[in-house]
């Protein structure tokens, strides 16, 4: 009984049972049936391969914005400004990308368009970063303030020149510089935007997540998060570290514009890839730095995402939007009940022998 | 008219107070949540959820006052989850805060439709008559918006300095352990004091869903968050939050007399009011380590 209320508050399993909860009673208030609504919902996302490939599309910058934001909330800082820098970061992609000579090889115009986009992402996240460094401002409010700076300046850069005449498009990015489609090889994925992005975005994660363990800055990083103060001591230059954490988010929230701009149309158009920053959040707030926690995470909201524009027929897609919410929260406070559980099992025998040891028994 | 007739003219010095009463209550609510110890970032959907419900009860019962009423429940309600989330459930505050965001963002797009059947806006509300037959400084100066909200700051800046449970809400946000240990239920005063924090902001959601008349899909943009950045630059404190929220409408009612008024690109002046926080933050953060914030923010009771 004590084994399955402890499996019953594991994290992943209240979040699926709150957002299925939350998904019944919100269908039904609407006057739908949620039984019909649920068929509806796998039959467009993982009930077909076109559906399958869809949610593979969405889930693609989320993963790379989740992987994003997940850094730098090892260090214990909260990027929320994934949004603004994927924004700056797929105009640079689009710009850089359309600009190559026509007959750019892809190995030299891909790597080319992506650092660019890349490097934009960074230098949009640079400016909370030395903020946060040098002033001490509180993360959070600057790089929301920088999201919506973000969509100004795009905005003013699209309209001043940067897009072809009468539009908010740039022109096509070079051959070389596109990620091919899915379906070029797997013809079943026929028809959905889903690219080879998926996969990069997938083994970048892998690497992200193991140099987090495996080298010296990926493990600074996170012992930061856990304890500034004592890395402080053992002369580990603290805010250096966390200024180059958020630079690193901001060009990994950038790298989502591989899955938007050169995956999908080829070109940047304004507000392309809008929402995959917040997303990038929520994936982060489920994956805790895992490797498994962030693909599912990104897979399950990329699902959420397809599977309310698969419904907006019959229920508002904004649903969705409630359902990540709701998960979040059922997620974070099984999270902290799960700790403070584990936290009473670990602290327990230490404070225990305390006495007898002071006593001098052998 | 030239754009600096404009600008110096008294219609724009009562609009400037207008628009400052979303920003200010909000601010007010987040002085309140925050000096308790309970960091709220959910600002933003509070003002989202009750201009909504000001506008859909005024809407149904025809009567301002129940809208009004409405929006400070509704406010006072995300309050209280994000409060229970916080201190009973012992969610970091941030995550809880960006979760009720992202609800009530696409919470109230959702009850849009359910109701009106409008992904952007709703049908326009009678809002609050005030003041036809009066001058343009009596009609700012005696607009209930404007007088609540003064009223509004005034109750906090006295209950949290001069009152009992002010000084017992502080104590629970600078040091949550001693106040616990001198016997002061700090769950309990930080749930009502999360929303307490919660109805005021209510009060602003309503006040600027019924300036336009209307509720809109995401008509906040971004103000609760300024607001936020308001409490910090004002260093915690109620009246200096109202004061950097005058400012920051100011320069919001600026954009769009300049976005109206030139022939530059108006995403430069969009821009305006963000570029200022992230500046006003620059310079107090570095003025001051810490800013004056509660010394046990975040932290919960031993």
């Amino acid at each position: 009984m004590k084994l399955l209320a402890r499996v019953l508050q594991a994290p992943a399993v209240a979040g699926l049972a709150a957002g299925w909860l939350a998904f019944c009673l919100l269908v039904w208030a609407y006057g739908a049936s949620p039984r019909e609504m649920a068929a509806l919902l796998f039959e467009g996302t993982w009930g077909t391969s076109y559906g399958a490939g869809q949610v593979l599309f969405k889930a693609t910058p989320l993963l790379f914005t989740g992987l994003a934001v997940d850094l730098a909330l090892r260090a214990g800082l909260f990027n929320i400004g994934a949004e603004g820098q994927l924004a700056v970061a797929s105009l640079a992609a689009g710009v850089v990308g359309s600009r190559l000579p026509q007959a750019t090889p892809a190995i030299v115009a891909l790597p080319v368009t992506i650092g660019a986009a890349m490097a934009a992402g960074a230098a949009w996240a640079a400016v909370p970063a030395l903020l946060k460094g040098r002033f001490g401002a509180h993360e959070v409010i600057s790089t929301i303030m920088m999201n919506r700076i973000a969509e100004g300046v795009v905005g003013l850069l699209v309209a001043s020149g940067l897009a072809l005449t009468g539009t908010v498009r740039t022109a096509d990015v070079v051959p070389g510089a596109r990620v091919p489609r899915l379906d070029a090889l797997f013809p079943a994925f026929r028809g959905s935007a889903a690219s080879f992005a998926v996969v990069l975005a997938i083994a970048v994660t892998a690497l992200v997540t193991l140099a987090h363990r495996r080298t010296r800055f990926g493990r600074e990083v996170g012992l930061i998060g856990l304890n500034a103060r004592a890395m402080a001591a053992e002369k580990v230059p603290v805010r250096r570290r966390l200024e180059q954490a958020l630079l690193a988010s901001g060009a990994l929230a950038g790298a989502a514009s591989l899955g938007t701009v050169l995956g999908y149309k080829g070109y940047f158009e304004e507000g392309l890839g809008a929402g995959a920053g917040f997303g990038g959040v929520a994936v982060a707030l489920l994956g805790r730095g895992r490797f498994g926690g962030l693909v599912l995470g990104a897979l399950l909201f990329g699902t959420l995402q397809q599977g309310g524009l698969a419904l907006n027929a019959y229920v508002p897609k904004e649903l969705m939007e409630v359902l990540q919410g709701i998960v979040i929260c059922a997620v974070a406070l099984a999270d902290a009940r799960l700790r403070a559980a584990v936290g009473e099992v670990l602290t327990r025998p230490l404070a225990k022998p305390a006495a007898p040891a002071g006593g001098g028994t052998p | 008219m030239s754009a600096l007739d404009v600008i110096v003219s008294g219609t724009m010095l009562a609009q400037t107070v207008r628009m400052t009463i979303p920003y200010a209550c909000a601010s007010l609510g987040g002085v309140l949540s925050e000096r308790s110890g309970v960091v709220n970032i959910a600002l933003e959907g509070i003002l989202l959820a009750s201009a909504l419900a000001a506008v859909a009860v005024q809407g149904v019962t025809g009567s301002a006052v129940a809208g009004l009423l409405a929006g400070v429940v509704a406010g006072a309600l995300v309050g209280l989850v994000h409060a229970a989330l916080v201190v009973r459930g012992r969610v970091d505050a941030i995550v809880s805060g960006l979760a009720l965001n992202l609800a009530l963002g696409g919470g109230t797009r959702f009850v849009l439709r359910a109701l009106y059947g409008s992904s952007s806006n709703s049908p326009s509300v009678r809002g609050v008559r005030f003041g036809e037959g009066l001058g343009l400084f009596a009609r700012t100066a005696l607009d209930p918006f404007v007088l609540s909200t003064l009223a509004v700051a005034a109750l906090c800046a006295w209950g949290l300095a001069r009152t009992r449970f002010g000084l017992r809400l502080r104590a629970c946000g600078e040091d949550p352990s001693a106040a616990q240990a001198v016997g002061v239920d700090v769950a309990r005063t930080r749930l009502v004091a999360v929303t307490l924090g919660g109805a005021v902001c209510g009060l602003g959601g309503a006040a600027l869903a019924f300036e336009l008349h209307q509720f809109q899909a995401g008509m906040t943009g971004g103000r609760g968050f300024i607001a936020l950045a308001a409490v910090i630059v004002a260093g915690w404190r109620p009246w200096p939050a109202v004061g950097a929220c005058l400012a920051f409408a100011a320069l919001d009612a600026l954009q769009i007399v300049l976005q109206n008024q030139t022939r530059v690109p108006a995403q430069i002046f969009a821009v305006l009011p963000f570029v200022a926080t992230l500046l006003a933050l620059a310079v107090v953060s570095r003025r001051s380590a810490g800013g004056g914030a509660p010394a046990g923010i975040g932290k919960h009771p031993a």
